[in-house]
C-alpha cells in the first residue's frame, strides 16, 4: 500500500472510499450469512432483514459510484490510485450483485423444499461456507492490498463449481425418483446457483485486487495471459 | 529540405534520406552517460535515453530535477551558459553532436526549440517565420512565402493570420504567439523539436490547441517535451521519462508509466506522494 498522499483532501477521499467499500462489503457478508440462515431455518423474518440490508447495499453502490466519479473528475488519478479506483468501481458492482443473490437465497426461505433440501444438505452447506469464506478473503485482500491472498481466492472457485456440479447431479436423480417434487428440487438448484454466482463475484473481486496491486489483468488469464512487465510498485 | 551533416567533417548522414521515409520506430537521438554540471553543481548525471523517431517523448519531474537541462543538452543550447560542463554523448542519427568539429548552429537547425514563454520578435508575422529561413540563405520571395505558409499551416495558425501577415507578431494572443514561435521553429524544417513547457502560460483552450498540434506534428518531426502537467504528458506523448535529482529514474511507454510504473519514485511522484 502506498504512503499517504501529499494532498490531504485527496487522501481523505481515498480513505472515505476505502472505508465505504469495506462497510458495503461487510453488509454483503452479513446479508449472505443471514440469507443462508433464513434458508435453512425457513425464517421469513430473517429473509426480510436480508431485503432491508440489500436496500442499504444498493444505496452504497450509488454513493460509492458517485464518490469514484467525483475523484476521477477532480483528481485525475494515475498509477496505483487509478488502479484502486478502477478496481473499486468494479468491486461495488460485484458487491451489489452479491446483495441481490443473498435476497434470492432468502426468498427461497419462504418456499417449500420437500425432502430435496435434505438430499444435498452437506454439499449445500459446504458451498455456503466456501462462498462466504471466498467473499471474506477477497474483501480482506482488497482492504489490505494483498495479491497473494486474492490468488488463493481464485483457486478456490473450482471447489465451489465442483460442489455445484454434484448438487445438480443429485437433484437430477432426485427429480427422476420423485417426480412430484420437481419444483422443490429446482428451488434447491436455484440456491446452489446463487451460491455459485456469489463465488464467481468473489473471484471477480480477487481479480480486481490483483489488478489493483500488480497492474495485471488476470480476468481471462487462460486465454489472455497478462504480459510480464516486471516489478510493479 | 533538411540540413545534412553538422560540420564539414565526413558524416555518415550525408546520404540518409529524409526522416519522413524512415520507419516510425527508428532511433532519432540517443544520450549516453550524459552528465551536465554548472561549475560544481551536478544538474544531470549519467543519463541514458533513446528518442524514437516520429514519437513524442515527454520528460516529467519536480522543479530542479534536470529535465530542462537535459532538453537543452539535446541541441547544445547549454553551450551558451558560462561555466557549464557536459560529459557523455548525444547522437543525432548516429552523429555525435558534441564532437569538436560539429557546429552547434547546425545542430540547432536540425534540433529546434520552443520555450515556455512565447518570444516573437518585434517584427511582422511574416518576418518572424521568415527569420530562420533568411539566415539559412532563403531569400527568394516566392519560396519564402511558400515555406512560411507551410510552417504556419503546420503550426495550425495559417487560417487565423493569413490576412494579416504584415501585422506585428506581438499583436497576436498568447496562444497564437506560441504557435507563431512553433511555426518559426518549423520553418527551417528541423528533424527534432524540443519544447520546454510550451503551454504552461496558456489558457485551457490555447493549451488544447498546442497539444493537438504536438500530436499532428509528430508525423513530420520528432518531439521531446518538458512539462509539469502530467495529464499533458499522458495525453500527448508515446514515451515518458521521469527525472529526479538529476537522474533519469525511469523511461517507458507513457501508458505503462501512468498506469503501472516500475519504480517506486515514479509512482510516488505521479500520484502526488512526494516529499
Amino acid at each position: 500500500m502506498p504512503q499517504a498522499h501529499t494532498s490531504r483532501d485527496f487522501e481523505s477521499e481515498l480513505r472515505e472510499l476505502r472505508a465505504h467499500s469495506l462497510a458495503m462489503g461487510a453488509r454483503c457478508e452479513r446479508g449472505l450469512q443471514l440469507a443462508l440462515k433464513a434458508f435453512w431455518e425457513g425464517s421469513a423474518e430473517l429473509a426480510s432483514e436480508v431485503e432491508e440490508l440489500d436496500r442499504h447495499i444498493d444505496r452504497d453502490e450509488m454513493d460509492i459510484d458517485a464518490l469514484i466519479l467525483r475523484i476521477l473528475a477532480l483528481r485525475q488519478p494515475v498509477a496505483y490510485d487509478l488502479r484502486f479506483l478502477a478496481a473499486a468501481l468494479r468491486l461495488v458492482t460485484d458487491l451489489e450483485r452479491i446483495g441481490d443473490e443473498a435476497v434470492n437465497i432468502a426468498e427461497r426461505a419462504k418456499e417449500e423444499h420437500g425432502t430435496a433440501k435434505d438430499k444435498v444438505r452437506g454439499e449445500l452447506k459446504t458451498m455456503g461456507e466456501q462462498s462466504q469464506e471466498m467473499l471474506r478473503d477477497a474483501l480482506d485482500a482488497f482492504v489490505q492490498g494483498e495479491a497473494n491472498r486474492a490468488e488463493q481466492v481464485m483457486v478456490r472457485d473450482d471447489s465451489v463449481d465442483e460442489l455445484y456440479g454434484r448438487i445438480i447431479r443429485a437433484m437430477t436423480d432426485f427429480m427422476t425418483q420423485h417426480p412430484a417434487q420437481v419444483a422443490e428440487a429446482i428451488r434447491v438448484i436455484h440456491v446452489a446457483k446463487y451460491l455459485e454466482r456469489v463465488a464467481d463475484h468473489a473471484t471477480n473481486i480477487a481479480e480486481e485486487v490483483i489488478f489493483m496491486v500488480r497492474g495485471e489483468d488476470v480476468r481471462h488469464f487462460r486465454t489472455h495471459p497478462p504480459p510480464n512487465v516486471g516489478r510493479v510498485v | 529540405m533538411k540540413a545534412t551533416g553538422l560540420s564539414s567533417a565526413p558524416s555518415r548522414l550525408r546520404d540518409v534520406a529524409s526522416p519522413a521515409s524512415v520507419p516510425a520506430d527508428q532511433l532519432k537521438m540517443r544520450a549516453t552517460n550524459l552528465s551536465v554540471r554548472y561549475g560544481e553543481k551536478v544538474a544531470i548525471k549519467d543519463v541514458n535515453i533513446d528518442v524514437h523517431a516520429n514519437q513524442v517523448l515527454a520528460l516529467i519531474g519536480p522543479s530542479g530535477c534536470g529535465k530542462s537541462t537535459f532538453l537543452r543538452a539535446l541541441n547544445r543550447m547549454n553551450d551558451t551558459i558560462p561555466g557549464i560542463h557536459t560529459e557523455g554523448q548525444v547522437e543525432l542519427e548516429g552523429e555525435m553532436i558534441y564532437a569538436p568539429e560539429v557546429d552547434p548552429v547546425l545542430v540547432r537547425r536540425r534540433v529546434g526549440m520552443v520555450f515556455q514563454r512565447s518570444n516573437p520578435f518585434p517584427k511582422s508575422i511574416f518576418e518572424n517565420v521568415a527569420y530562420g529561413l533568411r539566415i539559412s540563405g532563403v531569400s527568394e520571395r516566392r519560396l519564402l512565402a511558400e515555406r512560411i505558409e507551410r510552417a504556419l499551416r503546420h503550426a495550425g495558425l495559417w487560417d487565423e493570420v493569413k490576412d494579416r501577415l504584415n501585422e506585428s507578431g506581438l499583436s497576436l494572443s498568447g496562444g497564437q504567439q506560441q504557435r507563431l514561435c512553433i511555426a518559426r521553429a518549423l520553418a527551417v524544417e528541423p528533424e527534432v523539436l524540443l519544447m520546454d513547457e510550451p503551454a504552461s502560460a496558456l489558457d485551457p483552450i490555447a493549451t488544447a490547441k498546442i497539444e493537438d498540434l504536438v500530436s499532428d506534428l509528430r508525423n513530420e518531426v520528432t518531439i521531446v517535451i518538458v512539462t509539469h502537467n502530467m495529464q499533458q504528458a499522458a495525453r500527448v506523448s508515446q514515451r515518458t521519462g521521469f527525472f529526479y535529482m538529476g537522474r533519469l529514474v525511469e523511461v517507458g511507454e507513457t501508458t505503462q508509466i501512468f498506469t503501472r510504473p516500475k519504480e517506486r519514485e515514479t509512482e510516488d511522484y505521479i500520484t502526488g506522494r512526494f516529499g
